[in-house]
């Protein structure tokens, strides 16, 4: 309990470092999230009806999924070196498997009656994804955006070994000195807004899925 | 690549370390979700609460985690296992219960009538039917317990990370190479090989529930 009110009195003797820090975490996660859905959407829509491209980017997404997130922004380091822009970089590699598996999937498997009847109501193709495939993918393509969104805010904590920034840095500080109500200054305030991005995004996707769709 | 060639043994030091915490907390997070997701197979409530406990502790970063765990166990290789057993519950406990129950009423009927008892009925139908769930869930498992032990080694749990933190700490870039890459393969590796079994055990489920239609027709439902 005591570590607490140490840690509490940390933050108020540091009020700037820890803005600063929270400041810089919230950046560079949503700089990360933003640049990995603007490119992972439109690459999700372009090849969800090729059969060879949509089977290759779900693999390749696959495969990223699974490479552990410090080996990724350590692999970044020796080639753009250390800062919020190697950081900001490997973490939007980091978001972009679960926008794009969830954009190709969501995009290719709209029910192919509701495609044929705009196609018979005259609709383009573009027209088509526009205003039927990805209002009706939304939810999906959201879902995927959720779990990118929570992964980058975890991601970022990682990032201050590469010199990123953000809330990571009390943690290493605190571990390497094994001051522990410093450590916690990093690691609390991390893990609520981890929750609260869980939470936020949560409410938000809720909103998109149409009312008779919720479960 | 000289580098490599001259301390190889560093880095299948790192590699073996890596894969016997791993497996630890493996073991030890099935055990623990196996008996969970048991009960909250059964039981609604119990799964909704294991899935909102295990959703929530899935949600905290890792690096966090590892710090939080300090003032309770102190640095090590304990304090990392805790964190990845925590890490795996919510995928094994939610695919070992709704693998289980997914075992359709009228096979677990036709056991029940041919006088299987409870035990009986859960490890010759209902586990076997589900374990192609359930390796899904592994394979998620392990996958994300490699990528958590590489963060581990930052508290003293060894493992491939201390060569990607002694290269960054000595800017040896090397070492971070050798070590950020292995750790690389060996998700990869454990993913696609956990990725055939399941592929496997697949196919077994459908062809026995074709051999003996009247018996396991898992497939058609």
């Amino acid at each position: 309990m005591s570590l607490l009110v140490e840690a509490w009195n940390f933050i108020l003797q540091h009020p700037g470092r820890f803005g600063q820090a929270l400041f810089t975490h919230i950046t560079l996660s949503a700089a990360a999230l933003l640049t990995a859905a603007t490119i992972a959407i439109p690459v999700g829509i372009a090849v969800a009806d090729r059969a060879r491209g949509a089977l290759l980017a779900i693999n390749a997404a696959n495969i990223g999924r699974t490479l552990p997130s410090l080996a990724v922004l350590a692999l970044v380091m020796p080639i753009l070196g250390t800062g919020f822009m190697p950081s900001w970089f490997a973490l939007t590699l980091l978001a972009i498997p679960p926008i794009l598996i969830n954009t190709t999937i969501a995009i290719r498997d709209v029910d192919a009656d509701i495609v044929d009847a705009a196609r018979g109501m005259g609709m383009s193709a573009r027209e088509i994804i526009r205003k039927i495939r990805f209002p009706l993918a939304l939810p999906v393509i959201f879902a995927g955006i959720r779990t990118s969104a929570v992964q980058v805010v975890s991601g970022a904590v990682l990032a201050a070994y590469i010199g990123g920034g953000g809330l990571g840095d009390f943690i290493t500080a605190g571990i390497a000195m094994m001051a522990v109500p410093q450590l916690l200054v990093g690691a609390i305030p991390a893990t609520l807004l981890s929750l609260g991005t869980d939470f936020l995004f949560g409410r938000i996707q809720r909103r998109m899925t149409p009312a008779a769709l919720r479960s | 690549m000289t580098w490599l060639m001259r301390n190889w043994d560093q880095v299948l030091l790192g590699l073996y370390e890596h894969i016997v915490i791993s497996l630890s907390a493996l073991v030890i997070a099935f055990v623990l979700a196996f008996a969970i997701g048991l009960w909250a197979a059964r039981r609604e409530t119990v799964y909704q609460a294991a899935l909102a406990i295990s959703g929530f502790l899935y949600t905290i970063p890792t690096l966090a985690f590892l710090a939080l765990m300090i003032p309770i166990v102190g640095l090590g290789k304990a304090n990392a296992i805790i964190v990845m057993v925590c890490f795996s519950l919510l995928i094994l406990i939610r695919n070992i219960a709704t693998g289980i129950r997914g075992a359709p009423a009228e096979v677990v009927d036709a056991a029940r009538g041919m006088g299987m008892s409870g035990a009986q009925i859960l490890w010759k139908v209902e586990v076997p039917l589900a374990l192609p769930v359930i390796v899904a869930g592994m394979r998620i498992a392990a996958v994300t317990v490699i990528s958590v032990s590489v963060v581990a080694a930052y508290i003293g749990a060894g493992g491939l990370g201390t060569l990607i933190f002694n290269g960054i700490s000595n800017d040896h870039t090397p070492k971070i190479w050798a070590g950020a890459l292995t750790a690389c393969a060996l998700a990869v590796i454990v993913d696609l090989s956990l990725a055939a079994v399941e592929r496997r055990l697949q196919r077994r489920v459908r062809e026995a529930s074709t051999a003996h239609p009247g018996g396991m027709d898992g497939d058609r439902q």
